[in-house]
């Protein structure tokens, strides 16, 4: 049986119809139940739905074989993982944005709002810019509106939140979409089932 | 009177187990201090496996760490051999940084090092070893062993710019292959010249299945010579009984800084991460001064703590 732990929320609904059509059902993980893990044993598949940041730890710790998560998450944390597949789905990018009127100033040390702060810190030290991180849990595009900071590091979809508090990309850092994930330890001995669904899967998504 | 099994934990048991399994090859043992200078450290600071050592200031007024690995003091502490072969086992306590939330943790590790004249018979009796060591803990184990000349000599095939080679070797640690296309789109190469690499990385399994694939793939790279020596490495368990529980995987890499050669990982069903790492380390004893050669692995004693409770009955 492979222990599969997907994001709660539309992404991971979305993968799952994709694990559906590889030939991996469990129809009743779709259903409104208080349940909180789902078997078909036919095919040899147990789901489970987690937090999305919290995937990779499940994964990382062996309590799942193999999950989905999104980029970000694993450049942030960098979990001890084998990362099979990109899943081509979940898709935006991990951006620095700023206020419509920002002029960098490199003189000064530059203070930066995320949640994401060691690839924002990354992202600088990679460019040898002394900055400051502020590191907030959520709503980070209100952190330059007040003054908090003068740049955020954030997730960008389609820009609209941003646009609407009269903020603009002024750079993308890394292209994010979710990644099949799956534990080393566990790939060593449930290899033949691991490959057979990473396989199925990766011909859903040529095919999508 | 004897020790009775009962008054040990499992991690002791497995301990004493495996100090019994290195002196029964010849292995003596090495004992060591806790403490150290801490500059030995901060001068090979990527060849420790986490960030960070806990330092306090002797009496005499040097900086010194608590051991956070303990290869670096025996390579520091025992003197050139070359043309003869010590082996070593050392049974220690070391202090790492688990992570950045669980602040550092005390781990015991149970290893093995060869420093001299390590040659083919050698490498292969280490290897031996760690199979043996794993067998000791469970009988539901898999040694994966790689060959990281062979790796980087595909690597470098790509790219010898410092931070794109990094990028890859992380690619192959992380079994990520579209990971090898990014790399190359991002930096302007042809998707074509990374394919040598993905084609390694996706052949792992048991030796006799993957080995005359990889042969064929060196041939055509030049690296000939070092499929020799992975195909001769994992040659080495012909009739032991271990045959089964070898895999060929190149994901099983270390820093290519200080790591040579034949690396290798263990793994025991139902722990989620390697219980077990080494490799030929020739690369740090010439940074150390040192000329002779150099094997070993480390066995991560507290990660076995939930053997009886996971490992086993998973298995």
């Amino acid at each position: 049986m492979l222990n599969i732990a997907l994001p709660k929320g539309r992404l991971g609904e979305k993968v799952y119809s994709m694990f559906d059509r590889a030939g991996f059902p469990c129809p009743a993980l779709m259903e409104n139940s208080r349940k909180l893990i789902f078997d078909n044993e036919k095919a040899g598949v147990r789901y489970f739905w987690v937090k999305p940041s919290d995937v990779a730890i499940y994964v990382e710790r062996g309590a799942a074989d193999i999950g989905v998560a999104g980029k970000d998450i694993l450049l942030e944390y960098r979990p001890e993982v084998y990362e099979l597949l990109d899943l081509n789905v979940g898709k935006c990018r991990m951006a620095v944005a700023a206020p419509e009127s920002f002029r960098d100033r490199p003189d000064r040390t530059l203070r930066v709002a995320t949640k994401f702060s060691r690839i924002a810190r990354d992202f600088y030290s990679s460019r040898g810019r002394d900055i400051d991180i502020i590191h907030l849990n959520g709503s980070i595009e209100i952190a330059p509106i007040l003054g908090l900071s003068d740049v955020i590091v954030d997730i960008v979809e389609t820009g609209t939140t941003l646009r609407e508090n009269h903020l603009e990309v002024i750079e993308t850092i890394v292209p994010i979409s979710a990644r099949l994930i799956a534990n080393k330890s566990g790939f060593k001995f449930k290899t033949e089932q691991i490959e057979q669904l990473t396989e199925e899967i990766r011909k859903e998504v040529e095919e999508a | 009177m004897q020790i009775e099994d009962r008054v040990m934990d499992e991690q002791e048991r497995i301990g004493f187990l495996l100090r019994s399994l290195y002196a029964e090859y010849g292995y003596s043992r090495y004992r060591m201090s806790k403490f150290e200078e801490y500059d030995l450290y901060s001068r090979n600071k990527d060849f420790l496996f986490s960030e960070g050592v806990i330092t306090f200031t002797d009496t005499n007024g040097r900086l010194m760490a608590l051991k956070p690995d303990v290869t670096l003091s025996i390579v520091k502490n025992t003197r050139d051999a070359a043309g003869t072969l010590q082996k070593m086992y050392y049974h220690e306590n070391v202090y790492r940084v688990a992570s950045a939330e669980d602040g550092f943790r005390e781990m015991t590790q149970v290893g093995v090092e060869c420093m001299g004249g390590v040659d083919r018979a050698c490498v292969a009796e280490v290897l031996k070893l760690a199979a043996e060591s794993l067998q000791a803990c469970s009988p539901e184990y898999v040694l994966e062993i790689s060959h990281l000349g062979m790796l980087e000599a595909f690597v470098d095939s790509i790219s010898t710019d410092g931070k794109m080679r990094e990028e890859l070797l992380q690619c192959v640690v992380e079994k990520n292959r579209h990971g090898i296309h990014r790399i190359l789109r991002e930096n302007g190469a042809a998707e074509a010249a990374g394919e040598p690499l993905r084609e390694l990385m996706g052949l792992y399994g048991n030796p006799k299945t993957v080995m005359p694939r990889i042969r064929a793939l060196a041939e055509k790279n030049g690296t000939a010579e070092y499929a020799d020596e992975l195909g001769q490495a994992a040659a080495a368990f012909a009739g032991t009984g271990a045959e089964g529980r070898i895999r060929i995987d190149f994901s099983a890499s270390g820093d290519v800084k200080y790591y040579n050669g034949i690396a290798f990982k263990g793994f025991i069903s139902g722990i989620p991460g390697s219980v077990l790492s080494g490799g030929q380390y020739d690369r740090l004893m010439n940074r150390m001064g040192r000329k002779d050669r150099a094997i070993g692995f480390a066995v991560f004693l507290n990660m076995l703590e939930r053997l009886t409770e996971g490992g086993r009955e998973n298995a």
